[in-house]
């Protein structure tokens, strides 16, 4: 409007270089669509305010871990979040909001997102080991107007754990602190936790602090699918010390 | 037809069948010492498709023509093999993710229809359902349109020979791959990225050559500017490569075993999952389903588009905010919450270019509104841009954290999808197939309009059951699960609410029912038209096509 010495191209004019030649339209669009993500992204890996420090958080022992797998291979996340928001009820209801800290050795996460079931981000303890057996096989004789499906297969599986050491090998290149002893003694250790008075639990509970041992027969190769479900679901948001975690200190 | 080149295998046919016929033999290797049974079932898959794709080659070989023109009488001989393939594979895998969907409401309603089977129980169905709807229906329509519109537009042959074969029967085997490992239990266990290290490889290769075909395309143009619905397309594409590839990066345990671990964690995986899923719904189940607005509405209208320069600056700012809002779905979460203030701001921006394909899309009717009374195909569209405006009014909404504060976790998520998925996505996909299939095929018109019309209704008012039903669920939910009795205790059990919803998900099911019914109806429709014995001239067509 007020250049009235020389017409310079209108921005629809220059537009058409991008109209003319795909190159740059394809470079046009990288380039818009790295801004955001690199902005949102980038920054947790680096701000050291993103994961709050806590004491009590380990990696899972190769029998929870072995049980996440089958959480993870099941699809529980479709139905049951694992993150608990800061809102009155949900604290009332599920307990002490989740720590972006108790996930950091998750991969991958199971926040979820919809829940037909409730929260399960602190369940471990709330129910024993064995209305937990009752639930997975028919969780109607437990909750009669639960929708849940039944998983009785799991209890009629034998785990299979031969290969567990590999997968923490890979959790370890992952950054997950697994040190070679515990990928050397995996295997033992899950039978170790599936036979609570063994002669190696000293050593395994020195590997994993307040890990639970149980008596599942773990030596005589009877351990199943549901014992290991069940031993990551009995951690499930156990780990932090919520009265001596100090909400101030971590103020983001 | 011969005596004037002789005969010869191309480079490429070479090439490709040793390609395949070597990871024959490297898949019947991995088979041989895979794991667990399952992933050996998915080696032999792999082993059998390549053996396939060889014996594709050489049949194909045999009754090719020497040479394939790329124009006959100054014409464009477009190559629309892969388009046909990819949209009856749409049809197919639109009543395959219906029916699920259909079954896994019933399961909520009735827990019994899990069967106490793995195989049919609600986790992993879902995901079948997701995938079977966006990526097998959604994915064979953006693959058939894009293939079919790039042609068009540029006025030239697909570039290369097998590579859009390979491109289409690439994707469908995935979907194979990706469907019947959920089924097995084989998951990485991230939402809409759910299969594992070996699929995800596999779709890369297919997807670059994607890339490749539809970029070589637009180099053969003949017209000095690339249409706009191209720009869609392109950006559809080369943005779900980035998504892909950043989200599934993941290290698998041993070649001989289906599982690998996602290389994220916690809280950083959480936001570049919903980096990816978000994107997932801004640049598939958006972008290159404008692109079939910007192509399929006006040609069917027979209206230029309304305005070229909101075209240019709604894709801009489309695609530019669309990354920024991923964190809306981690509000009040572990995310930091300078990440969910950006996801939420960007969001609520989201709605004004959003609205502004909204109005492109409706106002290239000024002037031809009439039509949507007599043309039940046209109608369909026009408010499929519509519910498409709806939901990207109801998303800004959600996004802002006091509102989503009560609408996550509850149904009314789901019914904000289903507004998008069945509103938007499928019956813009519904109009383009009705458009494409009588094109395809040489045909008038389609088979009947009656029918069409039919199927417009009854999948219409299933769509009105199925998301008031569940806005009801969710508003219901988000209130039961924060009431508080008089004394200050919460006011229900978890299970109570669940209880409260049982009415609403049978409701759901109904509405489910009809949708898949009006598919139904739109399959024999389609089927019909390709049979009926009426072809048209060519020039009929030509007249036709505009953007050209
Ligand atoms: C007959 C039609 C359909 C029925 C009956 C149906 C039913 C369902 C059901 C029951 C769920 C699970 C909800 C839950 O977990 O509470 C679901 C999820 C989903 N469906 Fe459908 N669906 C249909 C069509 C579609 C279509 C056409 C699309 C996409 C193009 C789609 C996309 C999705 C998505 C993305 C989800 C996951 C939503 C989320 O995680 O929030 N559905 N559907
Ligand atoms: C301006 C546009 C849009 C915005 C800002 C937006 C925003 C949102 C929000 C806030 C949620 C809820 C997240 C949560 O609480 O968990 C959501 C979920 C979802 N939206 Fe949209 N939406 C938009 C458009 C669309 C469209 C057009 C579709 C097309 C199909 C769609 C598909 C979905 C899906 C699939 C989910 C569920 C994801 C999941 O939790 O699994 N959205 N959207």
């Amino acid at each position: 409007m007020t250049h009235p010495t020389h017409t310079s191209p209108s921005i629809w004019q220059r537009h058409q270089v991008f109209e003319k030649n795909s190159i740059l339209l394809v470079i046009g669009i990288l380039v818009a669509i790295s801004i955001g993500g690199l902005v949102e992204v980038l920054p947790l890996f680096y701000l050291k305010s993103t994961i709050e420090k806590v004491d009590g958080i380990r990696p899972l022992t190769p029998l929870e871990l072995a049980g996440r797998d089958i959480y993870v291979r099941e699809g529980c996340y479709l139905c049951h979040s694992q993150m608990i928001r800061p809102l009155r009820d949900e604290v009332e209801r599920y307990g002490h909001y989740s720590l972006a800290a108790e996930s950091m050795y998750d991969h991958p996460f199971q926040w979820g997102s919809k829940r037909n079931g409730p929260d399960l981000a602190r369940v471990g303890g709330k129910y024993s080991d064995d209305w937990h057996r009752d639930h997975l096989r028919n969780p109607r004789s437990v909750v009669p107007a639960s929708i849940m499906p039944g998983y009785p297969w799991l209890e009629k599986n034998l785990l299979d754990f031969a290969h567990i050491g590999d997968n923490m090998s890979v959790l370890a290149i992952e950054g997950v602190p697994y040190t070679p002893e515990m990928i050397a003694s995996a295997v033992s250790d899950v039978k170790t936790q599936g036979s609570a008075d063994d002669a190696a639990t000293p050593a395994f509970a020195k590997r994993y602090p307040k890990a639970i041992s149980r008596d599942l027969g773990g030596n005589n190769g009877k351990l199943t699918e549901a014992d290991a479900l069940i031993a990551y679901l009995q951690l499930l948001g156990t780990q932090v010390d919520f009265k001596l975690y100090d909400d101030k200190a971590n103020i983001r | 037809m011969d005596g004037i080149a002789p005969k010869k295998l191309t480079i490429g046919e070479i090439g490709l069948s040793v390609i395949m016929a070597g990871l024959a033999v490297f898949a019947i290797f991995v088979a041989a010492k895979a794991w667990t049974p399952e992933y050996a079932f998915h080696a032999y898959l792999f082993a059998a498709a390549a053996v396939a794709a060889v014996f594709a080659i050489a049949n194909r070989y045999l009754s090719r023509p020497a040479i394939t023109p790329q124009e006959i009488d100054g014409k464009p001989n477009y190559n629309f093999g892969p388009v046909k393939f990819a949209t009856l594979a749409a049809m197919f895998w639109g009543i395959a993710g219906f029916t699920v969907g259909l079954y896994i409401a019933l399961e909520l309603a009735w827990p019994i229809f899990n069967l106490d089977l793995p195989w049919t129980s609600f986790g992993r169905l879902r995901p079948l359902h997701t995938s079977a709807v966006i990526f097998a229906f959604g994915g064979n329509v953006l693959l058939a349109t894009s293939f079919y519109v790039v042609q068009r537009t540029c006025r030239a042959r697909l570039a290369g020979d097998l590579a859009p074969w390979f491109v289409i029967l690439g994707y469908n085997f995935f979907i194979v791959i990706a469907g019947t490992g959920y089924l097995l239990g084989i998951t990485q266990g991230k939402e809409y990225a759910e299969p594992e290290w070996y699929s995800d490889s596999w779709l890369t290769i297919v997807w670059v050559t994607y890339l490749l075909v539809f970029l070589g395309t637009l180099w053969k143009r003949k017209e000095p500017h690339i249409y706009v619905a191209n720009w869609f397309y392109l950006a559809f594409i080369v943005t779900i490569a980035v998504l892909h590839l950043g989200n599934n990066a993941a290290i698998p345990v041993s070649l001989f075993s289906s599982k690998s671990y996602i290389v994220w964690s916690g809280v950083q995986d959480a936001m570049i999952q919903w980096w990816y899923g978000h994107n997932a719904v801004g640049f598939f189940l958006t972008a290159g389903f404008l692109a079939i607005v910007y192509y399929f509405i006006p040609k069917r209208a027979e209206r230029p588009v309304y305005s070229y320069r909101l075209s240019i600056i709604h894709f801009w700012a489309l695609i530019f905010m669309y990354i920024w809002a991923g964190p809306h779905h981690l509000h009040y979460t572990a995310l930091p919450d300078w990440a969910q203030t950006l996801g939420m701001t960007f969001s609520i921006m989201l709605w004004m270019p959003s609205w502004g394909g909204m109005i492109n899309g409706l106002m290239t009717l000024s002037g031809a509104w009439d039509k949507l009374r007599t043309d039940p195909v046209l109608r369909m569209m026009v408010v499929s841009v519509a519910f498409y405006g709806m939901a990207t009014f109801e998303g800004p909404v959600m996004s802002i954290k006091s509102v989503n504060s009560l609408s996550h976790y509850t149904d009314w998520g789901i019914g904000h999808v289903h507004s998008g998925a069945l509103g938007w996505v499928a019956y813009v996909s519904f109009g383009a197939m009705y458009c494409l299939v009588p094109w395809l095929w040489n045909k008038r018109e389609v088979y009947s309009l009656k029918l069409v019309n039919w199927h417009f209704w009854v999948s219409t008012i299933g769509i009105v059951f199925y998301i008031t039903s569940m806005w009801v669920a969710g508003i219901m939910q988000g209130l039961m699960w924060r009431a508080y009795t008089a004394l200050g205790f919460l006011e229900y059990s978890f299970v109570e609410t669940t209880e409260a919803m049982h009415p609403m998900y049978i409701i759901r099911a109904l509405g489910g029912g009809m949708f898949l019914a009006g598919a139904v109806i739109m399959a024999y429709n389609l089927y019909m038209t390709i049979r009926s014995p009426e072809p048209v001239a060519l020039g009929n067509r030509a007249a036709l096509v505009p953007g050209e």
